[in-house]
């Protein structure tokens, strides 16, 4: 049957494709063909990756574990893999605390404008920076991308948004950034590599103006670069803590992550944490709560990734590869 | 060129504006987002020739020439933040730089997909994490009384150092905890242009008798070289600007003699002592000087190679 099948191809395709029959049949004789060079081969990049697999993996989990594990398990050092005397002391602590869950929330709030901000800034950028007729596109994309490579530095740009009036508030946050230019490039080239121009024509024709094209046509055949642009600005937004440090004074207005910073790495604990700091008197809780509040801190990001990834591929790479 | 066709094509280009008159309208927003936060600055740097002080506009206070120029350079601090700033970054280029193409080259001959997915997955995750959290692990992993990874080491070694705290390690540290985060993002790239070598090319080295490593250091290498020589350009852009928001937190009193670069200096003399006409010179000194590299390796891949950023 399979000689036959084969004879057949060979009869009708010639010797056009070759090459391909010739490496489909060693991918059929695979295990027999390999050499010993391969084989050699095959097994230190099989090691290679599961090393790293394991020095990736292995702090993530015990992070994980030690964070369900009882208090007193975390200081003593018993835990190494799984959880030991499963509890969630440290999480039920974490979401009691009003002072806590309110930076959590100023977070969510931050990201939530700062993204959308980004999102629609970017595609308001990016958008006619792709239309070939967009007269001037070489010299505005100059001008964004000159920014890449040189800027005023900390000090000028500090008293630029203390002189306009934003310090203290979360603009300082979200407005310098708006847009990435590094992301404007990603987005116009999918805008102009995956959008067929016989749809502008068209629209063109049937009397569409340029923003109900962007929006009724363009951005629903986007899909892919939106979900990457949230991914990308949104866990900027919540990872970030420098600008959220310099720039926001009032305690009511900080971000978890300026919380995080003090507890983890100060070891304050931060006086809005009243029922903790009682608590942490308690032997060792104090190390748990870390813990509990890295995976708190890290999930919400992790979380997005799956809705994302379906995208992320198509998205990265083509924005990617032919920016 | 007659006067005639310019005047026509003129004409033609007044009319295309007209045309997108909307999409002028769309882009002024981002544009002047860029002009203010971006270019705001740059006008800004004007205080680095001055003795600002709060009181006076930018504009209004006196000059002072280059004398905060003169200052940082001939400062004991001087030598110190540059040897630690370049020491930094080379240490950090010459480790970051190369892992995540292997790691991309390995993950492409891998044949088994449910094990190359899975690999992909986990070390995207770090990635997801912030620089406070990232900067705890590592001090909770190396505190030597608690942490998993000194007390690994103290195990094997017999010594128990206080890793953190320890000037010699300080690079070491933050370098491969770098790279520990961002190996698997960064390698996206590479996967994704290994994706579109031309398989033909892989076909005719099979036919030839190639080996899985002759294959990868004479189809794919060459295949992804452009990828690679523009992100290696494009990683120079940031050499002088190091990862100061990692740095800053894992800075303590007493590593500091490593830890100090011109970026967390520029932090602590203008924002915590309020010295804003030095600290800009100094960070304006660190941009020239980042601006300047760029140039030059650019201008090396030009020369060298056929790609290159402009």
């Amino acid at each position: 049957m399979v000689t036959a099948r084969g004879k057949s191809a060979r009869g009708s395709s010639g010797y056009r494709d070759l090459g391909r029959r010739l490496s489909d049949k060693a991918k059929r004789r695979g295990p027999i063909r390999l050499t010993p060079a391969d084989t050699v081969f095959n097994v230190i990049m099989y090691a290679a990756l599961a090393f790293v697999l394991i020095i990736v993996a292995y702090p993530l989990i015990f992070v994980l574990s030690a964070s369900f594990s009882e208090p007193y398990a975390v200081i003593s050092g018993q835990v190494w893999l799984y959880p030991v005397r499963f509890s969630t002391v440290g999480y039920t602590t974490i979401f009691r605390d009003a002072g806590l869950m309110r930076t959590f929330l100023n977070s969510v709030h931050v990201t939530a404008l700062g993204t959308a901000i980004n999102l629609m800034c970017t595609v308001m950028a990016a958008y006619p920076l792709s239309v070939k007729t967009f007269v001037g596109r070489g010299v505005f994309m100059g001008i964004l991308s000159f920014t890449m490579f040189f800027g005023g530095g900390l000090i000028p740009f500090f008293l630029l948004v203390r002189n306009l009036g934003l310090y203290n508030t979360y603009w300082a946050l979200v407005l310098p950034g708006a847009i990435s230019v590094y992301n404007v490039i990603v987005a116009r080239t999918f805008f102009s590599t995956s959008i067929p121009y016989e749809l502008y024509e068209a629209a063109e024709l049937d009397g569409c103006s340029d923003i109900y094209y962007l929006i009724r046509v363009v951005l629903p055949l986007s899909a892919p670069i939106l979900a990457v642009l949230v991914m990308y600005y949104a866990v900027g937004h919540w990872n970030a803590y420098f600008n959220h440090m310099i720039f926001l004074k009032d305690k009511a207005k900080f971000t978890f992550q300026i919380t995080l910073r003090s507890i983890l790495i100060q070891n304050q604990n931060s006086d809005m944490m009243i029922d903790a700091s009682v608590l942490q008197r308690q032997q060792g809780l104090a190390d748990l709560l870390k813990y509990s509040l890295i995976v708190v801190s890290s999930t919400p990001m992790l979380l997005l990734y799956p809705f994302i990834q379906k995208h992320f591929v198509k998205g990265v790479m083509v924005g990617a590869i032919k920016g | 060129m007659t006067l005639a066709s310019g005047k026509r094509t003129n004409q033609m280009r007044g009319k295309r504006i007209k045309k997108h008159w909307q999409l002028y309208l769309l882009f002024l927003v981002p544009l002047a987002s860029v002009l203010i936060f971006s270019y705001g600055p740059m006008y800004g740097i004007v205080i680095a020739f001055k003795n600002y002080v709060v009181s006076d506009s930018i504009w209004g206070s006196k000059w002072a020439g280059l004398k905060h120029f003169r200052e940082f350079i001939g400062s004991y601090n001087f030598p110190r933040l540059m040897k630690n700033t370049v020491g930094i970054s080379i240490y950090g280029l010459l480790a970051g730089f190369p892992v995540p193409i292997i790691f991309a080259l390995l993950i492409n001959e891998c044949p088994n997909v449910r094990f190359k997915k899975t690999v992909q997955m986990v070390t995207y995750a770090p990635h997801f994490i912030s620089t406070v959290v990232m900067v705890s692990l590592i001090v909770m992993f190396l505190n030597p009384r608690s942490g998993i990874l000194a007390k690994a080491i103290t195990s094997m070694t017999g010594q128990r150092i206080d890793y953190i705290s320890a000037p010699k390690f300080f690079k070491t540290i933050y370098v491969w905890s770098g790279v520990w985060q961002s190996m698997g993002f960064s390698a996206v790239i590479y996967i994704a242009a290994l994706a579109g070598v031309d398989a033909s090319l892989h076909e005719a080295a099979v036919v030839d008798g190639a080996s899985k490593l002759q294959k990868i250091c004479h189809v794919d290498l060459p295949s992804i070289m452009p990828t690679i020589v523009i992100l290696f350009i494009l990683s120079f852009g940031s050499v002088m600007s190091v990862g100061y928001e990692k740095i800053y937190l894992m800075q303590n009193q007493l590593n500091m003699a490593t830890s100090d670069v011109i970026s967390t200096f520029v932090y602590r003399m203008g924002l915590l002592q309020a010295q804003y006409s030095f600290s800009a010179a100094v960070g304006l000194f660190n941009s020239v000087i980042n601006a300047a590299l760029l140039v030059i390796v650019n201008q090396i891949a030009r020369r060298v190679g056929e790609t290159s950023l402009w």
